[in-house]
């Protein structure tokens, strides 16, 4: 027999370990599982083993995670490290592989913190070794120490400029950086600035990442266009317009990023109802004010429930808690409620900046409708011109790509592709992306072997099947 | 002889021997194994079934799967795994994605 949890968490980043804490406080059994050896999310990656040097490195937000690993610890709830959900069925039964086996966890709720994914960038060149996401050169340091030397950064947004001021205080400052944002979206941007201004730490933080980097010297290029990478089976250069004006950047390296969007592998395989949000430019679940979905017992907290960042994350993951304890008798609604409120006030003020932002660091265009030999689907090397094509076919969702040439099929299960299918037949189809949808998300939600389900303990085997 | 890379490891630490392709690397232990690899020079992780294209660690948090390495015949994501003594590391002999379906 599995022993039945209260709660299963999945992901241990900001919003799980919050929820965890406060979930085994108030008396809930808690298990949480998360891929990674260690507590932190992408955000504080591997926080608790980062050297003192790293930690000036990468900023006091970065290290402020050891305060959620802390409480992680302290709480006793049972954290189930390096393991791989693949599957989470009938209310719940959780299945997972953790080193090589096959394993199941049950829970009569589960809250799904699994955070961001970055936007997909496909533009020329994308799939050549060399070319990374920001978010990957983040990881590199974060984890690892290591940092690329004489790279080059693409795209746009907040966590352009973090990574190349941590690359500049790492000695190892970037040879450009080509954004995409335009002096139009900044203007655009204005209209939010009251929301700029309630959420004035966050600007006062860029402007001081700003100076950084202006200070190393990093050349800016803004409103480029025409973004491309070059090479012979690696990166070697990357080739834009600026100006008017066609530019080559020779770099072995090159860092991608225009936003990040919510994770929603989970949620779908769950059948949780998701919406286009037009200001995000993504899915985003749909949700009460506390995280739960429209599928029973199931919450979602986090990155994964609409971008908020690590902060905002923290309080989603509490607020569900909340509700969750309330639901099982072990707070009063009255309790709920009063513990909520600062939560609630403090989770607005983290979100007061996001409308700016999300106005003048919007995706670049051309990366979300590509040109038709750009490869959009990693895995498969399905084209741009290739899903178009399947749209004049008569195309008008995305699962039909798959039938057509196997968009979304590989092991990446569309992640990296999901958004783009949809943004490329909702133009040719001429209707939104509500009406056009996404991918149908079956488990295993990641690769799973004949092996690891062979070595699954005997008692969960036959559930499995 | 070390290739070039142009990843520069910050910090130093205890090192032990693994094999890539059979050519003898030595690897920070218990570092991450794509970051060690590209910090090592390794520039062509894998090669795509598809149209045999090479690629390398694009996304290091176990989403993307282009970092598909092969371990004691299993084909594994090389930003999923710490690096330990002995490692024989191969690029995957399956050509990648499709090895690893089930």
């Amino acid at each position: 027999m599995l022993m039945k949890r209260d709660l299963a968490i999945i992901g241990a980043g900001p919003a799980g370990m919050a929820a965890a804490a406060l979930a085994a406080e108030l008396g809930l059994s808690v298990t949480v599982l998360d891929e990674q050896p260690r507590a932190g999310g992408q955000i504080y990656r591997d926080v608790d083993r980062a050297s003192p040097a790293r930690g000036t490195i990468l900023g006091a937000d970065y290290t402020d995670g050891r305060r959620l690993t802390e409480e992680l610890r302290r709480s006793g709830v049972d954290h189930i490290t390096s393991a791989v959900v693949w599957a989470i069925e009938d209310a719940f039964r959780i299945s997972y592989t953790r080193e090589g086996r096959g394993a199941q966890v049950e829970a009569d709720r589960v809250l799904l913190a699994t955070g961001a994914l970055e936007r997909p960038m496909p533009i020329p060149g994308w799939t050549l070794p060399g070319v990374m996401t920001a978010g990957a050169g983040q990881i590199l340091l974060k984890q690892s120490g290591v940092a690329a030397r004489g790279s080059v950064l693409v795209g746009a947004g907040p966590l352009l400029y973090l990574i190349a001021a941590q690359m500049v205080r790492a000695g190892t400052p970037p040879a450009a950086m080509i954004e995409t944002q335009t002096l139009g979206d900044m203007i655009r941007a204005l209209r939010h600035v009251g929301g700029a201004l309630r959420g004035w730490p966050y600007m006062a933080k860029g402007l001081k990442m700003l100076a950084e980097i202006k200070r190393a010297k990093v050349p800016r290029y803004t409103g480029a266009t025409q973004i491309a990478v070059e090479g012979e089976g690696k990166a070697e250069a990357v080739t834009f317009t600026h100006n008017g004006r066609k530019q080559r950047i020779p770099c072995e390296t090159v860092f991608l990023h225009h936003g990040v969007v919510p994770n929603t592998q989970a949620a779908r395989s769950l059948g949780v109802s998701h919406i286009w949000d037009a200001p995000q430019a993504a899915f985003a679940p749909v949700l009460d004010a506390w995280g739960e979905s429209d599928a029973a017992g199931v919450f979602i907290a986090g990155d994964g429930a609409g971008i908020g960042g690590a902060k905002a994350a923290e309080y989603a993951g509490q607020l569900a808690a909340l509700k969750i304890a309330a639901e099982t008798n072990r707070l009063s609604t009255q309790d709920r409620d009063r513990k909520a409120a600062p939560l609630r006030r403090a989770l607005a003020g983290e979100l007061a900046v996001r409308p700016f932002l999300d106005a003048a660091y919007p995706p670049f265009d051309a990366a979300l409708t590509p040109a038709d030999s750009t490869v959009i689907c990693r895995c498969e090397e399905v084209t741009a011109g290739d899903i178009r094509s399947y749209a004049k076919l008569g195309c008008l969702g995305p699962n039909q790509t798959k039938a057509f040439g196997r968009a979304g099929m590989g092991p990446c299960q569309g992640r990296y592709c999901g958004l783009t299918v949809t943004a490329l037949l909702a133009d040719a189809n001429g209707q939104s992306a509500d009406e056009t949808g996404y991918y149908r998300i079956r488990p295993p939600l990641k690769p799973v072997t004949l092996s690891e389900l062979a070595a699954m303990d005997e008692t969960t085997q036959d559930a499995a099947e | 002889m070390k290739p070039a890379s142009p990843f520069l490891e910050l910090e130093s630490a205890p090192r032990v021997d693994v094999t890539w392709d059979g050519t003898a690397l030595s690897l920070p232990e218990g570092a991450n194994l794509a970051a060690a690899l590209l910090a090592a020079g390794v520039k062509v992780f894998r090669h795509t079934p598809v149209s045999g294209a090479p690629r390398a660690p694009f996304c290091m948090m176990g989403a993307c799967f282009d970092c598909l390495i092969e371990i004691d015949g299993v084909t594994r994501q090389a930003c999923m795994l710490e690096v330990t003594e002995g490692m024989a590391i191969t690029r995957p002999q399956e050509m990648g994605a499709h090895a690893n379906e089930t």
